[in-house]
């Protein structure tokens, strides 16, 4: 059980650190940062003393490991952009990426598990066929199209709920939230809405499909046989047997919730990591690219490693396999 | 305990109609003004770039300011002039002027600054090169001394923005806040200006809150008919339009041209349309023995006087006005905007297209076949920059000067102009001193790193030079002017540069609002006048 879980954080190192080489190959092309530093008066001198001060005159190799020796440190460097910590910014801006990404996977996993079992329960219904027809809309359309579509209905033709923004935040300790205020409460619904209607679609086709298989297998029909009645075989027997898979999915999918949130971000201006990102890639403002993407790569590994924990706790085959080996 | 809740209701009553006279005919306006970046900076000396001077100008004040028309105006300084020693500047400051903290301007917060914006880190110290020092002469004088005559120093010091000594010093910021020093300073994220407007609060990359300052000198003087205004950085261009759109932001300043039309259709909206300090123009390498993007090897036809003429010759300037630019830019025939001193409306014309004319010079200059080439262009920093680049190469194969469009972010583009690395390029400059001398020392001298800075299309003429440096010291007006009109004629000629138009510069407002296109866009919100229902 040790060795497991200490051989998935080696495993999760080698990750951070391939794509923070990566990262950092790249950004060599995304333009020079000094450029939107200063004026247009500034001298050529003025920005080689300025590209010397920041260490971009620096060889490659030398500047990844020095990337690499302070991020080991917690220290990502200071933006270019806004001449503050990256850590500090980031600190920032991550409070309104958890709470869009954690309130998105609860409604398209509360909403559509529901779905998903209403759609296989009466699979030969109207309303059941409709939803599953809709679902499709939400695979096939991109995020960005959903999102403005929303803002035109809701935003300016009904002017029901804001266009972009969080409204306002109340802060408690380092965190801010918008779920104390009113207005912030209304800036959440269309992102998180935007934001969820892929998943949801996604986990309603999954819990369908599912449900669907668990309905055909033997158990059930001897509980049907048994008498047993049709409700409690649904939701007691059949839809427990479903979940399974569905956590796992629905797990990993927070993750890639929190690290994509970048166009609903930046259709709705919400001021979390994925806007700060689009920024930073705009102004060539390395280290906040750099930190960003460490993150995103920091969050897979902590979900994947949890997704495996929770395989070693439900399924016993792992725990018994290195036992068997010795 | 029913009279004390009457007379409690009563108190209520009169205490809303007091509070109702109070606040009757000066009703709080609120302006929400969205744009696509932020600054990156509060302190005034951080960063010369018009994002970062736009929200500072709000919060601190220069010695003379310029209005929306460009036009200088007296802001600390109440009158400034040349002494009888061509080297030395005196200002008068204006007297009874605060900063928002209730503390009296002096002249040792003015010295203070300008000392701070000389400064290494400074990023305006640029502006301020030609100053050798600064002294006081009473508590309300100061002098500038320079290093030779310098007649722009006034024009340069629209930017320079005045802290307050004490206030820099008790919250340890004196140290500039910029990206190389590492360290976040308190100046960075809050201001004590005497600026017409205080920060109330500031959230980088959300939201920046400033407030009507209760003891702004300039009450009764300017119109202040802003209360408060919520400055909101939204980068993504359709979600800044929608939020106009749907009320929810007054004023948009960075309008996508093709939202114009659909914009000026709203009948809820207002657009403002005017032009620009601004020309955009086409760089051509002179220089290079040999063109890294042509197939053509060992000659550069550009080097030819007749080939840039015939370049010029082929470019239809109205059309792309038309098909491009969707109206929207004023052609032109010379890199000089109309707002800065040195144009004129003779300089400013083109030859009419021909076709036929064009190739027969490009005949005589020895390339009967035309040459292929590449046209690199930035992709995010002009009005539809990377439209211009594919209509000029279009309308360039019309006589056989096949031309490859190629764009890339402005990050990239100006380092490679800058080094002069490029064949064939789109540029744009923005006339920051309002006065020809900026576009002859960064766009014409040879490039020697101080001066130059900006010509990548390797030009370099000794006579140019000479004249650029007499040009940069005379200090009688009529003379200066002779020397910067004998420049253009002989530029123009040239052909270094295909002038294409002048941008224009496009805000959209609720109808509540009028505010005027500032000429190099940058508002100041104290100029803005009563609402025009």
């Amino acid at each position: 059980m040790f060795a497991y879980i200490l051989r998935s954080l080696l495993q999760g190192a080698v990750v951070l650190i391939a794509v923070a080489f990566i990262a950092f190959s790249m950004f060599r092309f995304v333009g020079d940062p000094v450029a939107n530093m200063v004026g247009q008066e500034a001298s050529m001198a003025d920005r080689e003393e300025l590209t010397k001060h920041l260490g971009l005159d620096q060889p490659f190799p030398i500047q990844f490991l020095r990337f690499l020796g302070k991020a080991a440190q917690g220290d990502f460097g200071i933006s270019y952009r806004q001449g503050r910590p990256v850590a500090a910014v980031m600190a920032e801006r991550l409070p309104a990426t958890v709470e869009l990404a954690v309130l998105s996977a609860i409604f398209a996993t509360v909403v559509g598990v529901a779905l998903g079992v209403y759609a296989a329960i009466r699979r030969h219904g109207l309303v059941a066929n409709a939803v599953m027809t809709l679902s499709l809309v939400g695979v096939s359309l991109p995020t960005f199209l959903i999102g403005i579509g929303l803002i035109y209905v809701f935003a300016v033709e009904l002017r029901w709920l804001p266009s972009f923004g969080r409204g306002e935040t109340v802060r408690l300790g380092g965190w801010t939230t918008g779920l104390l205020t009113k207005s912030g409460l209304q800036s959440l619904i269309l992102p998180v809405l935007t934001l969820g209607f892929f998943q949801l679609t996604l986990i309603m086709r999954l819990v369908r499909s599912e449900m669907l298989e668990v309905m055909r297998s033997d158990f059930i029909r001897f509980a049907r046989a048994r008498g047993i009645p049709n409700r409690v075989i649904e939701f007691r027997h059949a839809l427990r047997n479903t979940m399974i898979p569905v956590v796992t999915i629905a797990g990993l999918q927070l993750g890639s919730v929190i690290a994509f949130a970048i166009v609903t971000e930046t259709v709705f201006q919400w001021p979390g990591l994925g806007a700060l990102f689009v920024n930073a890639v705009q102004f060539a403002d390395v280290p906040v690219m750099a930190a960003y993407l460490v993150f995103v790569a920091f969050v897979f590994v902590v979900v994947n490693l949890a997704t495996d924990l929770a395989y070693l706790a439900l399924d016993p085959r792992l725990r018994a396999a290195p036992t068997a080996a010795r | 305990m029913g009279s004390d809740r009457h007379k409690a209701a009563a108190l209520a009553v009169a205490l809303l109609a007091a509070f109702a006279i109070a606040a009757g005919p000066a009703e709080s306006r609120t302006l929400r003004w969205a744009r696509s970046i932020d600054t990156t900076s509060l302190d005034p000396h951080a960063a010369n770039v018009g994002p970062n001077l736009l929200v500072v100008h709000q919060i601190y004040e220069p010695l003379i300011v310029r209005r929306f028309d460009g036009k200088m105006v007296p802001a600390l300084a109440v009158s400034w002039a040349l002494t009888r020693d061509p080297l030395v500047w005196e200002f008068k400051l204006r007297p009874g002027v605060t900063f928002h903290d209730g503390k009296p301007l002096t002249a040792e917060d003015v010295l203070f600054s300008l000392e701070r914006a000389r400064s290494t880190a400074s990023d305006v110290k640029s502006l301020l090169s030609s100053v050798a020092s600064v002294s006081k002469a009473d508590d309300h004088t100061i002098r500038i001394r320079t290093v030779g005559p310098d007649p722009l120093l006034p024009n340069n010091l629209t930017d320079v923005l005045v802290m307050s000594k004490p206030w820099t010093e008790a919250h340890e910021s004196v140290a500039i806040h910029n990206p190389a020093s590492g360290r976040e300073t308190h100046a960075a994220g809050h201001a004590n200006g005497t600026g017409p407007y205080a920060v109330v609060s500031r959230e980088p990359g959300k939201k920046t809150v400033m407030r009507l300052y209760e003891g702004y000198w300039g009450k009764g003087e300017h119109p202040l008919d802003i209360d408060e205004i919520v400055y909101l950085p939204i980068p993504d261009n359709a979600t800044r339009i929608t939020a106009l759109v749907s009320g929810e932001v007054d004023f948009v300043q960075d309008v996508p041209v093709q939202d114009v039309q659909r914009l000026q259709e709203n009948r809820a909206l207002r657009v403002n349309v005017s032009p620009e300090n601004r020309s955009i123009f086409l760089g051509m390498n002179v220089g290079a023995p040999d063109l890294k993007s042509s197939s053509l090897k060992g000659s550069n036809p550009f080097a030819d006087r007749r080939v840039r003429a015939a370049i010029e010759m082929a470019i239809d300037r109205l059309q792309l006005q038309r098909n491009v630019m969707r109206g929207l830019s004023v052609p032109a025939g010379v890199i000089v905007p109309p707002f800065s001193n040195g144009y004129t409306s003779e300089l400013d014309i083109w030859p009419p297209v021909d076709l036929a004319k064009a190739r027969g010079l490009l005949r005589e200059a020895g390339y009967p076949d035309g040459f292929d080439i590449a046209l690199t262009c930035p992709n995010d920093r002009y009005v539809n920059d990377e439209g211009l680049c594919h209509g000029v190469a279009g309308m360039l194969g019309r006589i056989g000067v096949r031309t490859r469009p190629a764009t890339q972010p402005a990050a990239q583009h100006f380092g490679q102009v800058r080094r002069a690395e490029l064949d064939f390029y789109l540029l744009g400059w923005g006339v920051t001193t309002f006065d020809s001398e900026y576009i002859f020392s960064l766009l014409y001298h040879t490039n020697t790193g101080a001066l130059g800075g900006w010509n990548g299309t390797g030009f370099s003429d000794r006579a140019v030079d000479d004249q650029i440096h007499t040009l940069r010291q005379e200090v009688d007006q009529a003379r200066r002017n002779a020397t910067i009109a004998s420049l253009w004629r002989r530029l123009k000629e040239e052909v270094i540069y295909v002038p294409l138009h002048n941008q224009t510069i496009v805000y959209a407002m609720s109808r509540e609002f009028d505010i005027p296109v500032d000429v190099s866009s940058q508002p100041k919100m104290k100029f803005v006048g009563a609402r025009r229902m």
